[in-house]
């Protein structure tokens, strides 16, 4: 059977798997659609989790961008993973006691104010949609890269199955059919990762095989930084960003895993204190085995594809590399007139994209009209690292396209789960905490299920145009859940003494400094100012690791604030106490 | 003893827990995976070198037993101070 009717089959039987389980799980009160009933177990709620969390970035590019930056993709390897000891030890046990819906409910309970509220569910609106917005596209890309359909049609068809499970059920509709795309995911990515693994090292487990030695007896490790020195790259396990930006973009991505409001929410739905904090532990391990093996999947298709291309003529070059090649993410210019391919360091063309144009070379290539002069001649896309990985390493078809239903399990667990999140922010914190403060549950149940609706259409419009800014602001959608957030709810918790001027002005500034960081040198402000050069980065810190600088200064801020002004309310001071007991918690729920 | 001195004594201890584990955190990651990676890097470890295994394998199998034992520490510590359920 072909790779397509393979494909076919099981994004069909994965896609029924959720609907059925959907149409199991409707909810039926406003607990349910928001938390589940507050009665999953820690286990299911563990691989929910991981699903919620490992997105189409982990699951596709994740692997490829580590495997061009080497040393430099541990700040992802890390900072992904150990915001989970952050949210496990510091957050999850004490916002369970607390017991509420939402991230805003906390502050504002916590912060006594709907000021305070209302700059959280900002946040949480900011944060949410950058990060929904690279999903859809995610689920666009890999239908039209598998299934040959349309990058738009195949956004409004993930748009329409995570409305139905996330309109019927909820949360717990999410939560359910979560497992079940943890489940896929995980199985999508190791079996061709294991596949390699055996090829190349004969070690079954990837992680060893990482470590171990080829046929010839050199190591693998060792072998692919002799060819990169040879070939002009950076040796592969020194890498070349700065080690304080290293530092500060490791601790702006686990500060923001931790403050993500779609990943807290998820310890809302288990029974006991007890329960959240084991289910943060069995969350990181179900993580854990993507993202160890990622690295060495990394690695073996690093140096599978150098091996393949470097010094190879064109005309011998294996069938994937022409399939891809015709897709635009492989382009290879014959600059020396060789009809070799020399793959060195340096970049091969003055643009990042190649722009293809009519015609076809000597050798039966695609043309390029951005070439340079560098002696670089390919160009190979990131992301067709782990989507090609099993074509270049000759694995059966249906294990190709496992990898396509395993893409969509990730982009569209995530989607749900970032969906859910922004039509809580509007229905619960903002109409029902509010605008309205008297509306019926059933009510609020139905304004739920028409926010899920403006969400998805609003996230599947950025999915289908995507505005240029998306990609470069995903990264930072951490920066901002680390710059407001996580200072506003540790203190909450932590700091007895911490009222709402310090919470709020820390916030503020927090999430104002990050923007204001991220639109002068990232993102420009389009059309009036031209992001600035990194020469110019404050202390040599990148935009992606601004976020740690930024919570720096809202943790001061807030301090100094709070001690200023008047302590909080006796009974804040009491909740506080509170909930750092972990019995109890079951009563507390209730709203 | 009061409710309330039991409930700053277990607080007392969890925030010891805390200080020891996030120590733990901090070193295997930031230590090992980034500040002394140099250094640890003329060390192999099978065909890795050490810093480069802390960053991309060692750190993440830490961080999931350091939840582990947190889970394990406060499970014991709730006993003690009567609060599991």
């Amino acid at each position: 059977m072909t790779v397509q009717v393979w494909t076919w089959i099981l994004v069909g039987i994965t896609f029924a798997l959720y609907f059925g389980i959907a149409i199991w799980a409707r909810a039926g009160s406003t607990k349910e659609f928001y938390v589940a009933g507050g009665g999953v177990s820690p286990l299911a709620n563990g691989m929910a989790t991981a699903a919620d969390w490992m997105s189409a970035a982990s699951f596709i590019s994740m692997a490829g961008i580590i495997s061009f930056a080497g040393y430099d993709g541990s700040v992802y390897l890390m900072g992904w993973t150990g915001g989970y000891v952050l949210l496990a030890l510091l957050l999850a046990p004490y916002l369970r006691k607390f017991g509420k819906f939402t991230v805003p409910d906390f502050i504002g309970d916590r912060y006594y104010s709907n000021t305070a509220r209302t700059v959280a569910v900002i946040c949480a609106l900011i944060v949410s949609f950058t990060y929904v917005a690279g999903q859809m596209r995610g689920v666009g890309i890999v239908f039209s890269q598998f299934l040959q359909v349309d990058i738009s049609l195949g956004v409004i068809i993930g748009m329409a199955v995570v409305l139905v499970f996330a309109f019927l059920g909820g949360m717990k509709g999410i939560t359910y059919t979560q497992v079940a795309q943890y489940c896929v995911l995980i199985f999508a990515f190791m079996v061709p990762a294991i596949f390699i693994s055996i090829q190349m090292t004969g070690n079954v487990i990837p992680q060893i095989g990482m470590g171990g030695k080829l046929a010839d007896g050199t190591y693998l490790l060792q072998k692919l930084d002799t060819l990169h020195t040879e070939l002009g790259f950076k040796e592969y396990t020194t890498g070349s960003k700065s080690t304080w930006d290293v530092f500060a973009i490791t601790l702006a991505l686990m500060v923001g895993t931790a403050g993500l409001p779609h990943v807290i929410v998820r310890f809302f739905t288990v029974p006991k204190v007890k329960d959240a904090r084991k289910s943060a532990g069995l969350a990181l391990l179900f993580i854990a085995i993507l993202y160890t093996t990622a690295p060495a999947v990394a690695v073996f298709a690093r140096t599978n594809l150098i091996e393949t291309v470097s010094d190879t003529p064109y005309t011998e070059v294996p069938s994937w590399f022409k399939n891809w090649e015709d897709t635009g993410l492989i382009a290879w210019s014959d600059k020396n007139g060789d009809g070799t391919i020399q793959y060195v360091g340096g970049s091969a063309l003055i643009d990042k994209k190649p722009i293809f144009i009519e015609g076809r070379g000597r050798y039966g290539e695609r043309l390029i009209s951005n070439a340079n002069t560098n002696t670089n001649e390919l160009y190979v896309d990131r992301d067709i690292m782990v989507l090609a990985n099993p074509e270049i390493a000759r694995l059966p078809n249906w294990v190709i396209a496992l990898v396509a239903a395993g893409g969509l399990a990730a982009a569209l667990s995530t989607a749900a789960g970032l969906l859910l999140v922004i039509s809580t922010s509007i229905s619960h914190d903002l109409i029902k905490k509010q605008w309205k403060p008297n509306i019926s549950e059933k009510g609020e149940l139905w304004a739920a299920r028409i926010s899920i609706l403006f969400a998805v259409v609003i996230a599947g419009l950025f999915g289908i145009y995507p505005p240029g800014f998306v990609a470069a602001v995903v990264a930072l959608a951490f920066g901002l859940a680390a710059a407001s957030f996580f200072p506003a709810i540790i203190l909450g918790i932590f700091d007895k003494r911490m009222n709402k001027q310090g919470a709020i002005a820390g916030m503020v500034v927090g999430i104002c400094l990050m923007l204001f960081y991220m639109i002068r040198f990232k993102t420009g402000l389009v059309g009036v100012l031209d992001p600035r050069p990194a020469s110019e980065w404050w202390l040599g810190t990148s935009p992606e690791g601004f976020g740690t600088i930024a919570m720096v200064v809202n943790v001061v801020v807030s301090m100094v604030v709070s001690r200023m002004t008047p302590a909080p309310p006796k009974a804040v001071q009491e909740l506080v106490e509170d909930i750092r007991i972990p019995s109890g918690a079951g009563d507390a729920q209730s709203h | 003893m009061t409710n309330r001195k039991k409930a700053v004594a277990y607080w007392k201890q969890n925030l010891t827990y805390l200080a020891i584990l996030l120590f733990i955190w901090f070193v295997v990651s930031y230590g090992c995976g980034i500040l002394f990676r140099e250094e640890l890097n003329q060390f192999q470890l099978g065909g890795f070198k050490l810093g480069f295994w802390f960053a991309q394998q060692g750190s993440i199998y830490v961080f999931v037993v350091l939840i582990f034992v947190y889970v394990y520490l406060m499970n014991r510590l709730d006993k003690k101070y009567g609060y599991d359920e």
